[in-house]
């Protein structure tokens, strides 16, 4: 089981406190399209991503980020057990999507640089990086572990 | 995944407008480095102090920042521009390459917090290239 200490906890849920899912989402999403463009094998539904413009422009890329975004709500609410919060997520992920796990860390990175250039460095310290990676860190695993 | 002259425009003008906060930035990315990802202190064990912002930090990361300038200026042949610095990696440092990602991450968080709006989407991807690129020509030499 992970453990939390009181610093990193209080971190993570004052960031999130100020994160607007529906701004971060679209932005990383779209910014894991563009910088790791192989990504987008999972979005040939999504209509026009031939180019950063259109990417940046496209309303099925922002829904979905709102909604990825969305579902680390329930990891912050479930921090002493992500792994299980995560079950019927993860093998969603294998069984249906066919996700290679491997993007859940690349998002995770992208997801950060976003915070990051959001927040600057006041908020987003060295401290609150540690803590907020090491969050997504234990969700990416979760969000791994059904695979077979 | 070679860099494209698009890129290497790309990577050159943001490297203008960020290269005078070079030493902040330099600092900053190993501090977090140092914070994010405890077993990269293992590399720096003789260091008095490896607090972030310590005195061997800041003058570390200017070091560093030292060589992705070097690597900016040979953006077009990054192996042999890097060579040397290559040779120092592996056989004096013993770096394990898979620690170049890491500090590349955190040189990326530095930027996006310092420059948001010159962080472009454009900017990202090529900067993104650019230190992938250049770990690649540190890691030349290693075996």
């Amino acid at each position: 089981m992970v453990k939390w200490t009181d610093a990193e906890r209080a971190a993570i849920t004052s960031l999130w406190g100020k994160i607007d899912v529906g701004e971060i989402g679209p932005q990383a999403l779209a910014r894991l399209l563009i910088v790791y463009p192989w990504t987008q094998r999972h979005f040939a539904s999504f209509g026009n991503l031939s180019t950063n413009a259109a990417i940046l422009g496209n309303p099925k890329v922002a829904q979905h980020g709102k909604t990825v975004m969305g579902g680390l709500e329930n990891a912050v609410k479930n921090m002493d057990d992500i792994k299980n919060t995560y079950t019927k997520l993860s093998v969603m992920h294998s069984e249906k999507l066919h996700v290679d796990p491997d993007n859940f860390r690349v998002l995770a990175e992208v997801i950060s640089v976003c915070v990051a250039a959001k927040f600057g460095p006041s908020v987003f310290t060295a401290d609150v990086q540690e803590a907020w990676q090491k969050f997504l860190a234990v969700v990416v695993s979760a969000l791994g572990k059904q695979y077979h | 995944m070679s860099l494209t002259d698009k890129d290497k425009a790309a990577v050159k003008a943001l490297w203008a407008k960020i290269s005078k906060s070079a030493d902040a930035i330099g600092a900053d990315a190993l501090s977090r480095m140092l914070s994010v990802y405890p077993q990269t202190k293992t590399y720096f064990s003789h260091w008095p102090d490896l607090s972030p912002g310590s005195a061997p930090v800041k003058a570390h990361g200017k070091k560093v920042m030292g060589g992705v300038a070097l690597a900016v200026s040979k953006i077009d042949d990054l192996t042999n521009g890097l060579l040397e610095l290559s040779e120092r990696h592996a056989f004096q440092m013993r770096v394990d390459p898979a620690n170049f990602k890491i500090l590349s991450h955190c040189i990326l968080v530095v930027v996006a917090t310092m420059f948001p709006k010159d962080f472009t989407p454009e900017a990202h991807v090529a900067l993104d290239k650019f230190l992938s690129a250049a770990a690649l020509a540190l890691s030349e030499r290693y075996r």
